[in-house]
């Protein structure tokens, strides 16, 4: 029997394992509590916070494709403030590291929303600028490496805690960008968010989604995500946490493969409710069975040839 | 409220109209925390997770039977989803997460005025109304059932005996009332009103709720990802912000949820 350890050490923090509840898919986490141990997890990332709140996205939000899920939620959330009162001390209890994910539509927004979510007291920020579904902000910062690199130095001034940028895989270009966020100070990164995508209701001869433009997540995305992941590894000497359509422990494995140091589980929590918990057993069972104790025994050892 | 995730044995499915039908299964947990009650609902899931449809499916509780452990849910035959769960047979296992949502408030509709209560359905929408009757007669408020159909109505011998009475309107004219269920329907004979159908039944319930100022709840229906309130794909617009059906509802105040004009 082989004695597996999943733990990971991330930015100075200990994660009980590799596997992260992805923002926007896992509530704050208390929605989760009575399906399984969530002290098994890495972390949870909660539902994507701007400043203020916003109320979301009017009409269809889901879509579902072959082997993916498209999504218009549009940041619905409490804002900051509510958070902080409301559902951040819940989260603290849960055994488990708390991100808090965070975008806005002005750096001045991003800066603020970091400064109290610092002095409240979470273990990492996830900064969000990925976001595909909000007219303004969202994704503005996370298309151009100029843009990105703007905000991530102005939030770094203010970020006590450390600091993980959420990538689009909308970037203009991927290398540039993992280099542009690193150089402005990220701690690491957290690659990708939803892809762009569209439908059309043939009945209403429309958009499916009032903004026509949706995310999608999935396995459908998973080999486009890894291989992004692959390549963000390779241009940067920070942590990758990589995500993309990660539903089994296999999926997971390859992403450590090419080099990630945790993953995250999005759209697999809604196929299974166990997801996250399952894909740690299911990690530990192949690492068992082909004699690797730890992770580091194979994390990024697809890259050497 | 508490949801868990767990296999379930199937005990038996039946067909109870052409694209309807009643399927039974085994809910064993013991914990009161996890006993269905009226207006809850399931995702349902027997099919594996990198099969389709990607997401599992959204079943309100037809009736429950702590005695015997027996779940048993009403639904439609529409999509993929529901032509998989129409395949199970007795020793099947399926996937449940539930039990989720708000559910009626059955304890205050009893104590609601002089305990009048008028519970109101529109084709498939009766489904989570069993229970609701169920529940309002043991609690001592026996409501009056009235129900609309396009055509044929199905499951209504099971509200029976717990009902003080049971009016039907179909759009056909096949079986009692020619013509929409808010034909029959008479707010100012009752304290509360629970509906449960079609939006445009619902709404058409609230606006003669309104004119008589009766009370009126309704139970909602969307597409929905999680069931547990953390994906906000199922979020409505109500008169106090936004709302997830699947953890803040199913079950609104209607005039929450509806405009009257």
């Amino acid at each position: 029997m082989t004695d597996v350890d999943l733990h990971v050490d991330l930015l100075g923090k200990r994660l009980a394992s590799p596997v992260i509840a992805a923002s926007g898919t896992f509530g704050f986490g208390p929605e989760y509590a009575d399906i399984q141990d969530l002290r098994v997890l890495g972390g949870i990332s909660g539902k994507g916070l701007t400043l203020n709140g916003q109320p979301g996205n009017p009409g269809e939000r889901l879509y579902e494709t072959p082997s993916g899920l498209m999504n218009s939620i549009g940041l619905q959330n409490p804002g900051v403030a509510h958070f902080i009162e409301h559902e951040l001390p819940a989260m603290k209890t849960l055994g488990t590291t708390v991100w808090a994910n965070l975008g806005g539509h002005t750096i001045e927004e991003n800066v603020e929303g970091v400064r109290m979510l610092c002095e409240a007291g979470i273990d990492f920020l996830e900064l969000n600028i990925s976001c595909p579904n909000v007219k303004q902000g969202g994704l503005a910062f996370g298309i151009r490496a100029v843009d990105a690199s703007e905000v991530v130095t102005a939030v770094r001034k203010v970020c006590t805690v450390p600091l993980v940028v959420k990538l689009s895989p909308q970037a203009e270009n991927l290398t540039e960008m993992c280099k542009a966020v690193e150089a402005a100070g990220a701690d690491g990164i957290s690659l990708c968010n939803t892809f762009q995508a569209c439908a059309i209701d043939l009945e209403r001869r429309k958009p499916v989604f009032a903004n026509t433009f949706a995310g999608l997540s999935g396995p459908a995305v998973r080999p486009i995500a890894l291989r992004m992941v692959w390549q963000a590894v390779g241009a940067v000497n920070i942590p990758v946490i990589g995500l993309g359509g990660i539903s089994t422990g296999k999926d997971a494995l390859e992403f450590i493969m090419a080099g990630a140091a945790a993953v995250q589980v999005g759209t697999a929590n809604f196929l299974d409710p166990c997801a996250c918990t399952r894909i740690v057993n299911e990690m530990a069972d192949w690492m068992q069975a082909h004699g690797v104790h730890s992770l580091d025994e194979i994390r990024g050892c697809a890259r050497n040839n | 409220m508490s949801a868990i995730n767990c296999k379930a044995k199937v005990i038996g499915q039946q067909a109870v109209a052409p694209d309807i039908r009643r399927l039974t299964v085994e809910w064993a947990d013991p914990r009161p925390e996890f006993r269905p009650h009226a207006g809850q609902f399931y995702m349902l899931r027997c099919w594996a997770a990198d099969e389709a449809p990607v997401l599992s499916r959204p079943i309100s509780v037809h009736d429950f039977d702590a005695a015997s452990h027996t779940l048993t849910f009403l639904y439609q035959v529409k999509g993929q989803g529901t032509e998989k769960l129409s395949a199970l047979k007795a020793g099947d296992t399926l996937s449940l997460t539930g039990p989720c949502g708000n559910g009626f408030d059955v304890a205050a509709a009893a104590k609601s005025g002089t305990g009048r209560v008028a519970v109101v359905g529109g084709g498939i929408g009766t489904a989570p109304l069993l229970l609701l009757c169920k529940e309002l007669a043991a609690a001592g408020a026996k409501p009056e059932l009235y129900v609309g159909f396009r055509d044929e109505p199905y499951g209504l011998e099971e509200f029976l005996p717990y009902c003080a009475a049971v009016s039907v309107a179909t759009d056909s004219g096949a079986v009692g009332y020619h013509g929409l269920v808010t034909g029959i329907l008479h707010p100012e004979n009752f304290d509360l009103i629970l509906a449960c159908g079609p939006n445009v039944m619902m709404k058409g319930v609230y606006k003669l709720c309104a004119e008589h100022n009766t009370p009126c709840i309704v139970s909602l229906e969307r597409k929905m990802a999680c069931g547990l309130g953390a994906c906000l794909g199922c979020t409505c617009m109500t008169k106090v912000g936004p709302r997830t059906v699947c953890k803040d509802g199913p079950v609104f105040a209607a005039e929450e949820v509806f405009d009257l004009d």
